[in-house]
């Protein structure tokens, strides 16, 4: 059929599984078609919708980044039919793949400055894809900043490349977890982030701050970061709102008047600003 | 596009020819007290004489259940299999109202745009509409109040205006309109100079649409959605039968081994419209939920779309089991807000 | 009705209720819901052959709860549902003053008790039209009762105007709204419209009062009351109780006793 159909998904092969946290995991994703493989592009920031045949479609953001091309990666946890479905599966099985959607961050505008990366929990996946694309053109920017925390030392993902991130001499990064979430071997922060972002009081000047997380933590690190002097125009978050679609039809993900499939999930924080808190 | 006009008989006679050439035939059909868009079976039973139908026509484009694809999975993989959309049936829409083709219109704007739908699409280019005019109108029809008229021609191929008597005026809007009529052209003959207006029937405007448009604008933390909505019962009563609610829902039936996945309808007045796995709900009280419905339809419809999402059918007000009237909230809003 | 008014701002006035559910003018020949909260409201209370919503379904609304105790206006259904949520522990002694209508008269009942001495003395029999449709039914063979049934629930398109219209549909997560499994299909095709109907008229056996709210909520006019009017009428038959009569009652298919004509639980 000449003719697009977007609801028909890419069959994708789970080629490698990562256990993250308790509940959570990462897929690496091949295209099981090579021309589909060779001809997909995506950029940082979009999504999919990654599917379980029989049990339906869940919103993931691709969490691998466009400058790593071959496979794409996809981190979820444990929540909801779908999810679980997901969690059952084992490496080798297929899964579908619609994508992608959305609106990126736009990086490539933030050349010459520094990025400060704030994120908690399960919203470390959004934010990965465009850390590993700055990491990845490194020489582009001034200063790197990552504070990530979850809950608990169990519940942090990405360990491994935390791990990595921490190695760097370019990248400084802090990680914190909640009061009472510290192991005896622990030797990040402990705090909240947003307490934690006052503590470290990033500068602000000639920086983009990129924030994702539950709303809870979003909802006090805005305030933060206006008073460490940040621009709400060079504030980012990426949202998230129940799907179907994922691409502007279906009339679900809306936040007013703005479709956070399609106006989003990309969003700066004046533009938020002017949209009803309806999230 | 020229004027024709036909009588009562001769148009009887139409629709049995566009049976004959074996096009589906979606016509009005009387059922107790109400009148339903059925697959027609003889012409003579299609009533003229309501003034709505309880639900809108919107199912030859969008219908309420719909396959999008089959999957069956085995040792050698995964095999999707897409619907051949050729294959869905040339169809002719018979006896909606203007405001139902207007209707066509606004959601032929939701379903195009960027990322066409293949099957909404092909639907449509499948689809001729021959809309009847309102001579009649009741205290639940607003058409006028929303930018539509009783004798709009917007959405129609062929719009017949009854003129009294046993004919029709048979204004040939479109090519489609024009395939239809050379299917029996004997069966029409010209118009003579005929006042429109004078057929149609006098809805009188009830609310501004810009003033409501722009204190929604205004509206979104206001304390008015929760004692309007008290009486609201979050059913899906209202976007169901409503001619420009489009909503839906993505579902796969089957096992992990065969199945389909599905679209169907949805509202957003239910409480699972927008529950997040995780138990979030942005939108957790029917104040919410109401004026989403609202919002969509007066605000963000007209920005997104350049139309707003209603058409004035009044069948809403008609269907609510809580006599919510879209109209007396319109007019609320704009006085409270 | 100026008895049920006078008492309503009464009730209002004193602080002995925070709202007042009952009937008010609608548009068009209808009639709907009010909550009235002060007595200038009250003033627009309504009774007559226009008030035929099931109010009760509006004790569980929660902008309504958290107004504070309420007064319902009661015809003789939603008396009936008041008590069937009582004896199904949603409703407890002191929660909500009733007012009684019948044509023009007005009975104020406070406590559980006074509801039930009321139910006794009220013919609790079948509106002679629901009757008359169900003698139709009742009338035609097995086949063409099950071809009338396949016609209806197949125009049904899932709107669950039924259930939230229904004072008796008050879980918090229905049925068909669990995805884990998938109890009910969502799409409105025949078999999930069937699902749907099916496991709506068994939950509501033994429970329905025979309101009819839920045929007259229906959009498309199907019929579905006569579904679980049956219910009502065969458990009449076979147990002797109706739903909606005692504030305190076990319901007939739940309960279980040693006479019981099976030898085992089914």
């Amino acid at each position: 059929m000449a003719e697009q159909n977007d609801y028909k998904p890419f069959l994708m092969k789970i080629d490698k599984i990562i256990d993250e946290a308790p509940e959570v995991r990462t897929f690496r994703l091949l295209f099981q078609n090579e021309e589909e493989a060779k001809a997909f592009r995506f950029k940082a920031g979009q999504f999919g919708e990654y599917s379980i045949f029989g049990e339906g479609e869940s919103t993931f953001c691709i969490a691998s980044s466009p400058t790593r091309s071959g496979y794409i990666e996809c981190t979820f946890r444990k929540a909801g039919r779908v999810t679980t479905a997901l969690s059952g599966l084992e490496e080798g099985d297929t899964i579908g793949f619609r994508g992608p959607y959305g609106n990126i961050f736009p990086i490539e505008e933030w050349s010459g400055k520094s990025l400060l990366f704030i994120a908690g929990g399960i919203a470390l996946p959004p934010m990965r894809c465009v850390i590993w694309n700055a990491l990845d053109w490194r020489e582009r920017f001034k200063d790197i900043t990552i504070l990530y925390g979850a809950r608990s030392v169990a519940d942090l993902v990405y360990k491994h490349e935390l791990e990595e991130w921490a190695a760097r001499p370019d990248v400084k990064l802090v990680t914190t977890v909640d009061p009472g979430g510290e192991t005896p071997e622990w030797k990040g922060e402990i705090g909240f982030v947003p307490t934690v972002l006052e503590k470290i009081a990033p500068a602000a000047a000639n920086t983009i701050a990129i924030v994702c997380g539950p709303p809870v933590m979003i909802k006090y690190s805005f305030p933060v970061l206006l008073k460490l002097g940040f621009q709400p125009d060079d504030i980012y978050t990426t949202l998230e709102n129940r799907m179907k679609c994922g691409i502007g039809k279906c009339g679900r993900c809306n936040v007013g008047k703005h479709y956070v499939c399609k106006d989003g999930p990309v969003f700066t924080y004046s533009q938020l600003q002017n949209m009803p808190a309806e999230y | 596009m020229e004027n024709k006009t036909i009588q009562h008989t001769q148009l009887l006679a139409l629709l049995r020819k566009i049976q004959e050439n074996e096009r589906r035939l979606i016509a009005p059909q009387r059922k107790g007290n109400q009148v339903h868009f059925q697959p027609a079976g003889a012409v003579e039973e299609i009533p003229f004489d309501y003034i709505q139908t309880a639900l809108s026509a919107k199912s030859v484009l969008f219908p309420p259940v719909e396959e999008l694809m089959r999957y069956h999975q085995d040792e050698n993989g995964v095999q999707i299999d897409e619907r051949n959309p050729d294959l869905l049936p040339e169809t002719v829409a018979f006896g909606l109202r203007p405001c139902d083709a207007a209707a066509v219109t606004y959601i032929t704007r939701q379903f195009t745009g960027d990322k066409p739908d293949l099957l909404f699409r092909r639907r449509l280019e499948k689809t001729t509409f021959v809309t009847v005019s309102c001579a009649r109108a009741d205290a639940d029809c607003f058409c006028t109040s929303v930018g539509v008229s009783p004798g709009d021609t917007r959405g129609s191929d062929l719009l017949l205006t009854p003129l009294g008597g046993e004919s029709y005026l048979a204004e040939v809007v479109t090519v489609k309109g024009e395939a239809l009529v050379a299917l029996a052209p004997e069966l029409f003959a010209p118009a003579a100079a005929v006042k429109k207006e004078e057929h149609l029937a006098q809805v009188p405007r009830q609310f501004d649409l810009e003033v409501l448009r722009g204190k929604l604008d205004k509206a979104f933390d206001s304390p008015f959605w929760e004692e309007t909505s008290l009486r609201c019962l979050g059913c899906g009563a209202c976007t169901y039968v409503c001619p420009v609610c489009s909503c839906f829902d993505i579902q796969d039936e089957g096992s992990h081994k065969q199945g389909m996945r599905l679209r169907c309808w949805d509202s957003c007045g239910s409480s699972l419209f927008t529950l997040h796995a995780s138990g979030h709900n942005p939108r957790h009280v029917q104040s919410e939920r109401w004026r989403q419905r609202m919002m969509h339809k007066f605000s963000y419809m007209p920005e997104q779309l350049q139309v707003p999402g209603c058409v004035g059918c009044g069948r809403c007000l008609r269907a609510c089991p809580a006599d919510m009237n879209l109209i007396e909230q319109a007019q609320a809003c704009i006085a409270a807000v | 009705m100026d008895v049920l008014k006078t008492r309503a701002q009464e009730l209002l006035a004193s602080g002995t209720v925070q709202t007042v559910i009952g009937y008010g003018q609608g548009s068009n020949g209808r009639s709907r819901a009010l909550f009235a909260q002060t007595p200038q409201a009250a003033e627009t209370l309504i009774w007559d052959d226009t008030c035929q919503q099931n109010l009760a379904t509006y004790l569980f609304k929660p902008e309504i709860r958290q107004k504070g105790k309420a007064a319902i206006v009661a015809p003789l259904p939603v008396l009936r549902s008041v008590l069937q949520l009582a004896s199904e522990n949603q409703v407890h002694d002191g929660d909500l003053i009733v007012l009684g209508v019948n044509g023009g008269e007005l009975t104020e009942m406070a406590t559980l008790q006074e509801m039930e001495a009321h139910v006794a003395g009220r013919d609790l029999s079948l509106d002679a039209r629901d009757h008359a449709r169900l003698q139709e039914l009742d009338a035609m063979s097995l086949k063409e009762r099950w071809q009338f049934w396949q016609e209806e629930v197949a125009r049904c398109f899932k709107c669950y105007a039924c259930r939230a219209a229904c004072p008796m549909c008050y879980c918090s997560r229905c049925t068909v709204e669990c995805n884990q499994p998938q109890w009910v299909p969502v799409p409105a095709h025949q078999l999930g419209n069937w699902e749907w109907h099916m496991m709506r008229a068994m939950h509501l056996a033994g429970r329905c009062v025979s309101c009819g709210a839920c045929g007259r909520a229906c959009p498309l006019d199907i019929p579905i009351h006569l579904l679980t009017i049956k219910m009502e009428e065969s458990i009449f038959q076979e147990f002797g109780i109706r739903a909606g009569a005692r504030a305190k009652a076990e319901n007939a298919l739940s309960s279980f006793r040693a006479e019981d004509k099976e030898q085992f639980i089914i």
